[in-house]
């Protein structure tokens, strides 16, 4: 049986790249580890040693801001020295040039690579290639995977409802461009969230969703009905090719998220979006801004679990 | 080899800190015995501040050896660290190296009056250069042996001596 990539001879993550496949244990040593870290983020020295004198590289051959920040922020209250390189990735550099860039960032001594890449498994062929002591975080590769965003989401519902095995979770929209709702569902299964509903139109679902174990909706009243927890996704201008959908305004009409289509949820229930959010195309300001809305706090969580996952694989 | 009544220390050691309890006393337990032992003090010496609890898996120094451990809990600090006169909590002092990651951590929230150790059990073996000012026991433990505090469903405290687990 080949290894998990990911998991060392011990079972330990020795590289995080994708919620997929990873033990319920580790699942929660991570959100754990989160909860402790959480605590340091809200004092006034709000930094720990643990990593003092590891070097944290952030990988971004794809542009984000708010992912690089918060993991930049996070190896920083770790203590760690961080290296930011963008690098803007041309049709050309591919497979030997994007080992090479790891070579030589290897022979500048780095410890702990975080990796934004627009294809997917970028991550897993750096995670093959590096040093014993080197370890990989995924920071969204392609369509594929956004683990530290799944578990951050995995975090804040948890933090909300305390337990996953009585929760009905909806997600909403580009499912097919989305690698946070891949990684979000993955996680929901493995931690025994009894039912994930993805709702949105047809041209924007995966062919063969159902076998992720999701109830597929294409109406939201239908699909929002009693839901605990609603997870609302960007729709990815981007990485859109050919016409999916008529315009952001249809899309809006049906998909978007206002209150009148919230009020279907269950009363307490709550509002996540991953970010950055297009405000009348999936989400109506009202809600964004809305007292169901724990959309900030998510972004406050995303360091603490960052802490997390960056000092378990460090340390491993 | 006989070990003292855990109890019995924890009631000692109340006596031994009661007059010296003052308006600027507070306390803080380190997990696990050591919260345990400061939830049953706490309260005995009528200390004005809330109970403070504290991990230390953040500040330990053999992370680059070992990994971070598993489950560390939060560290709950519910007053203000400075001007304070700390009683730091924990059941036994061995080699010292927990002891000082806590004042390395305490620091992060202030800068205390003054932090005084205190043990349920020192067992020797100090390999950094710590002591506890107030101490219930003073134990002759071989090396190999862990000693530890345990705490039983009815709340009762109990010190166990173990052959110490693999690294």
């Amino acid at each position: 049986m080949q290894r998990n990539p990911q998991l060392n001879a011990n079972g330990e993550l020795q590289h995080l790249l994708s919620i997929e496949g990873l033990p319920r244990e580790v699942l929660l040593q991570i959100l754990d580890t989160a909860e402790s870290f959480a605590g340091v983020t809200e004092r006034e020295v709000k930094k720990v040693p643990l990593l003092r004198g590891k070097s944290v590289f952030n990988l971004f051959f794809e542009p984000s801001t708010r992912t690089r920040t918060t993991f930049e922020i996070a190896a920083k209250r770790l203590s760690a020295d961080v290296i930011n390189l963008n690098i803007a990735v041309s049709s050309a550099t591919k497979g030997e040039s994007l080992l090479d860039t790891v070579a030589n960032l290897s022979a500048m001594q780095a410890d702990v690579f975080v990796v934004r890449h627009a294809s997917s498994g970028a991550p897993f062929l750096i995670a093959r290639h590096v040093k014993p002591h080197e370890h990989v975080v995924n920071a969204g590769d392609g369509r594929h995977a956004h683990p530290t965003q799944g578990l951050l989401d995995l975090f804040t519902i948890r933090h909300y409802k305390k337990d996953f095995t009585r929760l009905t979770v909806a997600i909403v929209g580009d499912i097919l461009h989305s690698r946070v709702a891949r990684s979000l569902i993955h996680g929901l299964t493995t931690l025994g969230a009894p039912e994930v509903r993805v709702i949105g139109p047809q041209t924007l679902l995966p062919t063969g969703v159902e076998a992720l174990g999701v109830r597929v909706f294409h109406d939201m009243a239908e699909g929002l009905r009693g839901v605990d927890v609603v997870v609302m996704l960007r729709l990815q201008n981007e990485r859109m090719r050919g016409a999916l959908l008529p315009s952001a305004q249809e899309f809006f009409k049906h998909y978007g998220l206002t209150e009148e289509k919230l009020a279907a949820a269950a009363k307490d229930a709550i509002v996540m979006h991953p970010g950055p959010m297009n405000r009348g195309v999936e989400i109506d300001s009202a809600v964004a801004d809305g007292p169901h809305s724990v959309i900030l706090p998510q972004v406050t969580f995303g360091i603490a679990v960052r802490m997390a996952v960056m000092s378990i694989v460090a340390g491993n | 080899m006989k070990l003292p009544d855990a109890e019995k220390l924890c009631e000692e050691l109340a006596r031994e800190l009661e007059p010296r309890i003052g308006p600027k006393s507070a306390m803080i337990g380190l997990y696990t015995g050591g919260a345990w032992l400061a939830e049953r003090l706490h309260p005995m010496l009528g200390v004005h501040a809330p109970l403070g609890l504290m991990d230390i898996a953040f500040y330990r120094d053999d992370y680059h050896a070992r990994g971070l451990q598993h489950d560390p809990k939060r560290t709950k600090i519910p007053f203000d660290v400075n001007g304070r006169d700390l009683l730091l909590v924990d059941d036994v002092l061995y080699t010292g190296r927990t002891v000082r990651a806590a004042m390395n951590e305490l620091f992060d929230y202030g800068r205390p009056q003054s932090i005084s150790l205190v043990v349920l059990a020192d067992r020797g073996g100090r390999q950094l250069p710590i002591c506890a000012q107030h101490c219930g026991a003073r134990l002759e433990v071989p090396a190999g042996m862990r000693l530890s505090l345990k705490r039983d469903p009815a709340g009762r405290l109990a010190l166990v001596l173990e052959p110490e687990r693999a690294a």
